[in-house]
């Protein structure tokens, strides 16, 4: 008995910043935390990861903006948002009043507009910002800069000169060489890479014999893809040496141990909060359950332990 | 303040009403405050069909608090749903939503009961939650009721409606038509309107109401994710302001599914 029945250390460190658990929603999928307040106590997440903004507002795309798919669904929202300044007045300081860690995602179409908004939040009670570069949903910019190892850097490094708070760039799965865009990214000055964002999928309507989704194609994201995004943290982990957030089709506290034993240090919660609105609060439960079932002192000994003396074998 | 979280409901009855339409009464074991127009997220036992099922609520008991829901299948999800055998257990959340404005509705009732009239229609699937609205609001109430071909719940709405008039498309019920050509028959003039249907309704239902300037309450249906207003894939157009230009995006699921008849742009 390591820990003598003590609660176990659920804290864990980004670039300096402790977090008091590794769990935290996806943006997009929680809005700014105000629907879920009904559902769950805010305090108890690890951060709370706000929904996509921009320098302005944005509309979005027409709908229908989701599908259901095996396992899994399709959206293409295309980043409706309301602008940084009616986010600030209205978001921010909702948070503001919780005893949770605040990361921004940041929204844009060009370089500039990422700026500005980084700008705009240099001030602000904000503890990470979150460069979202990886939509597959709008037209111009957003995973135009995820796919492109060269745009990755110049993104990352003028956003990074204009951030106050630490940089968390969030990556494609859309891409040949994933490994190479992180790397990118964290050349250019990047505090930790979040991945994966959705995978970019379509459904027809067999009755109407057209596309389901009036965008035609949206981003896969739920359990389907969660092989596939464990994978690419597996593979990152042992590449770069910035911290990792794992992002794809958690639902289950088991799931969530996957990606810290992969190797990352926290991870994000998206379409499950869809099916159940408790389901951060339940990962949360269930990893601290593990920790004292398993005399585990803290959660931090586990992250990348799956890498520890496996062979490797590249079929 | 306690959290809500998705609760289990007994089902005490699960039959067809139609070969695609179904009843199902859930035993919910406690009475919540529903407004006519909510809906509830019923869940599928299959984890790979992940997304909740918006279905409106039909009916509550004052006493127990058993909801009445009209589902029609539409895919594996429905279709899942008329599996289920009575005293099964099903997961659902709710009620969700925006419903109808009764308040506001009760207080003119209250300066003017005797002239209150008020006209509440509805299309296919959208004919359910005008049931409950139609039995807790007073007035004059005339009911308009559209079907395809088979029409489900008009001995529900004669209890609680002083008129109900049935229109289907094939004509094997009321009269071969829609509600559209059974609001041409005579002169209505209500003070309110209340209505739930199709797109293609509902546009012809505002449109009738603008020119005519009664004010009317639409509940509008979208496909959605979450059902509690953060994913914002179930959106609709609303004005905003004077100008083309000045519309916004509003969510069904939180905003809705009823709203101001005025506010709603159809595309």
């Amino acid at each position: 008995m390591r820990n003598g029945g003590k609660r176990p250390d659920m804290a864990v460190k980004i670039s300096g910043v402790e977090l008091k658990n590794p769990v935290m929603p996806a943006s997009g999928t929680f809005g700014s935390g105000k629907e879920f307040d009904e559902y769950l106590d805010l305090n108890r997440l690890g951060m709370v990861v706000t929904k996509g903004v921009a320098d302005v507002p944005w509309k979005g795309n027409s709908t229908p903006r989701v599908a259901e798919t095996y396992g899994g669904m399709l959206n293409s929202v295309g980043l409706q948002n309301p602008g940084i300044h009616h986010f600030i007045r209205e978001d921010i300081l909702f948070l503001e009043g919780y005893d949770t860690k605040i990361m921004v995602n940041i929204a844009g179409r060009s370089i500039e507009e990422y700026v500005r908004v980084v700008r705009a939040l240099q001030n602000q009670p904000v503890d990470f910002l979150e460069l979202n570069i990886s939509c597959p949903n709008i037209k111009e910019g957003g995973v135009a800069f995820g796919t492109d190892v060269d745009m990755a850097y110049q993104v990352t490094k003028k956003v990074k000169e204009a951030a106050k708070q630490p940089l968390i760039v969030k990556l494609s799965p859309n891409v040949t060489d994933i490994v190479a865009v992180a790397k990118a990214c964290e050349a250019a000055g990047a505090d930790g890479i979040s991945l994966i964002n959705t995978l970019l999928g379509m459904k027809m309507d067999i009755k109407t014999r057209r596309p389901v989704l009036a965008n035609t194609f949206g981003g896969l994201s739920g359990p389907a893809i969660k092989p596939v995004a464990l994978r690419m943290v597996y593979q990152l982990a042992k590449e770069i040496n910035i911290p990792i957030i794992g992002i794809g089709g958690i639902a289950t506290w088991e799931d969530a141990l996957e990606f810290i034993l992969a190797g990352a240090t926290a991870v994000q919660v998206g379409t499950a909060n869809f099916r159940n609105p408790r389901a951060m609060i339940e990962i949360i439960e269930g990893l601290e359950s593990y920790l004292k079932e398993e005399n585990i002192d803290g959660i931090e000994e586990l992250i990348g332990a799956g890498h520890e003396s496996k062979e490797e074998n590249p079929c | 303040m306690e959290k809500k979280s998705i609760k289990k409901a007994r089902i005490l009855k699960n039959e067809a009403l139609t070969p695609k339409i179904y009843e199902m009464i859930l035993e919910t074991g406690k009475i919540s405050e529903t407004i006519p127009g909510q809906f509830i997220n019923l869940y599928c036992k299959d984890g790979s069909r992940l997304l909740p099922r918006p279905i409106s609520i039909c009916e509550v008991d004052e006493k127990s608090g058993n909801f009445r829901l009209i589902y029609k299948v539409l895919g594996k999800g429905t279709e899942e749903f008329t599996s289920l055998s009575i005293n099964e257990e099903i997961d659902y959340l709710g009620p969700l939503g925006s419903g109808f404005t009764l308040e506001t509705t009760d207080a003119a009732v209250k300066k003017n009961a005797e002239y209150k009239e008020i006209l509440i229609i509805g299309g296919g699937v959208g004919v359910p939650p005008l049931l409950e609205l139609s039995k807790r609001l007073k007035g004059k109430k005339r009911v308009l009721l559209g079907f395809e071909t088979e029409s489900i719940l008009v001995e529900d709405f004669k209890k609680v409606a002083a008129e109900v008039s049935v229109a289907t498309t094939t004509g094997t019920e009321g009269i071969k038509g829609t509600v559209m050509d059974l609001l041409e028959q005579r002169e209505y003039m209500p003070d309110q309107i209340y209505s739930c249907g199709p797109k293609g309704m509902l546009k012809a239902v505002q449109t009738w109401a603008r020119e005519r300037n009664i004010p009317s309450e639409l509940s509008l249906e979208e496909r959605m994710a979450c059902g509690i207003g953060a994913c914002l894939v179930c959106t609709c157009k609303t004005k905003e302001g004077p100008h083309e230009a000045d519309w916004n995006y509003q969510r069904v699921c939180k905003d809705g599914p009823v709203f101001n008849g005025e506010e709603v742009m159809f595309e």
